[in-house]
């Protein structure tokens, strides 16, 4: 298989209530990618993004957002209609065919501007579940329950695995929340929806994220640099039905795992696209990863939550350790849908 | 089995709350002020509105500039069907305006005299509603009119067309 690497990387710090419009954000990222990587615009063969209109209520937004990128002389240019993860997966394909060497990628999402909770309602089966109006929350919660009564863990789990992930974002300038109170303090917060409370669930914020690759003959072009090397890459889903799924065990995650060659040698870092506390206990019970792993020093999504970017955000996390060599081969996974519907696993190491 | 069902209602309604972003919010509320500004972009040319990076370049843009609230009909429509929600009785003229100092036309009714007169090369003056009207929208233009002055030449618009 043809290497591709991951060159260059840029988040922007999540806020809520966002007043730039998503040409600016895209603009911000993009530069900041691109400089890092040593890239000029004209040497890209191929964008893609990942983005959803319906968190803004606007149609198209993907298509202003060209803008920032310069589409003159034409571009090769595709989108996804999901989180940048996926479009990376994509750009990452079209590299693998031998014939473009650098592609940038590119997620934006602002999901301040409406009711979040409603909105990803509408992601569910129009006529049997969406009438309903099961919230993000309330879905999620019933995946909690379910892990429950499993007896495998106890609320006191998902208190710890949000008291980790925020007090991990302290060094991390572009999180949105970076301290937590003590396990035994954030258990006595009133239930948002049983059995989650407060902390299990992700902030809403607003971001951007970009990501260059190169092939090794695009490297070869701007000249060698730290790259994050992507081994492998896979995505599956399951049904769309919730009643069809077991959601206490990921399936999906654990599958895509093995074809990203996850089994190949240990990961010492994993950053897992975990939005609510529950779903990370799933998320590392179906890789099986070793108590050793490093799991989301970024803080991962209970820190911040941009919907349409948490994704990419945890390949972007990934690849600046393993550029820095502070991780020799890690694992990024991202989520899309409800319940851990759609899962992607990305492992990366440093030199070829 | 009863008759099958060829419809249902299922009701959506999802409110939102979207910001013009920077750039945008400096050009609507300086409508409010009277003035209409642009930014150089970095290929030089004056886009309004300003817009959040140039579309040619992917870069961000430059100064800011006011441009003239006068310039060049460039094309033109007239508009002789109602359709909902229209705000001006049909028959009505919109056009795209190339202002003087701007590399990028907009778009905004022609009032002032009959549709019939509108032409390429038109020029024409803003009509603004009284300051205590204006809000930040391109509404706080009423139209643009007839200046009196001589048609452009084609010569002077045909890059914005």
């Amino acid at each position: 298989m043809r290497d591709v690497a991951v060159i260059g990387t840029s988040l922007l710090p999540t806020t809520y209530g966002s007043t730039a419009s998503e040409v600016e954000l895209v603009q911000a990222v993009v530069s900041d990618a691109l400089a890092k990587a040593g890239v000029e615009r004209s040497q890209v063969d191929f964008w893609c993004s990942g983005s959803a209109d319906m968190l803004v209520g606007r149609p198209f937004t993907f298509v202003s957002a060209l803008d920032a990128i310069g589409a003159w002389p034409p571009i090769a240019e595709s989108h996804v209609e999901m989180d940048g993860a996926f479009a990376l997966y994509e750009a990452w394909v079209r590299l693998l065919h031998g014939d473009t060497h650098v592609a940038v990628v590119y997620c934006f999402g602002q999901s301040s501007q409406g009711d979040v909770r409603k909105v990803l309602t509408t992601q569910f089966d129009p006529y049997w579940v969406t009438p309903l109006w099961p919230d993000t929350i309330s879905v999620a919660a019933m995946q909690a329950q379910a892990l429950l009564d499993t007896g495998r863990y106890t609320e006191r789990d998902f208190a710890a695995v949000a008291e980790r992930s925020r007090n991990a974002a302290a060094g991390n300038e572009r999180a949105q929340l970076r301290s937590s109170a003590a396990v035994d303090t954030l258990l006595q917060e009133p239930h948002i929806v049983r059995p989650l409370r407060r902390h299990a669930c992700p902030p809403i914020g607003d971001g951007a994220g970009a990501i260059v690759l190169a092939t090794e003959e695009g490297l070869a072009r701007i000249g060698a640099r730290p790259a994050a090397w992507i081994r492998g890459m896979d995505h599956r889903i399951e049904a769309h039905e919730l009643g069809a799924r077991v959601l206490t065990d990921s399936p999906s995650t654990r599958l895509a795992a093995q074809q990203a060659g996850l089994g190949d040698g240990p990961v010492d870092l994993a950053e897992l696209h975990a939005p609510f506390a529950p779903q990370e206990l799933i998320l590392r019970d179906a890789l099986g990863l070793p108590e050793q792993t490093r799991i989301n020093v970024s803080g991962g999504a209970l820190a911040a939550n941009p919907i349409m970017v948490a994704g990419l955000a945890r390949i972007a996390e990934a690849a600046e350790r393993v550029m820095a060599g502070d991780s020799k081969r890690a694992l990024a996974h991202a989520t899309s849908g409800p319940a851990l519907q759609q899962n992607l696993v990305c492992i990366m190491e440093g030199r070829a | 089995m009863g008759e099958p069902i060829t419809v249902i209602r299922t009701p959506i309604r999802l409110e939102y709350e979207v910001p013009a972003g920077r750039q945008m919010s400096r050009f609507l509320t300086q409508l409010v002020e009277g003035r209409i500004i642009g930014r150089y972009s970095p290929i030089g040319r004056v886009f309004v509105p300003p817009r959040g990076a140039c579309p040619v370049t992917g870069e961000l843009m430059g100064d800011e500039v006011q441009v003239a609230d006068v310039g060049t009909v460039t094309t033109f429509c007239i508009v002789n069907i109602p359709f909902e929600g229209q705000r001006v009785k049909p028959p009505y003229a919109v056009a795209a305006i190339i202002l003087d100092g701007a590399d990028l036309p907009i778009f905004h009714l022609i009032a002032g005299c009959p549709v019939t007169d509108v032409h390429m090369g038109l020029r024409v003056r803003a009509v603004w509603a009284p300051p205590e009207e204006r809000t930040p929208s391109l509404t706080s233009i009423l139209h643009f009119e007839p200046s009196g002055e001589p048609d452009a030449p084609y010569d002077s618009y045909k890059e914005h067309l």
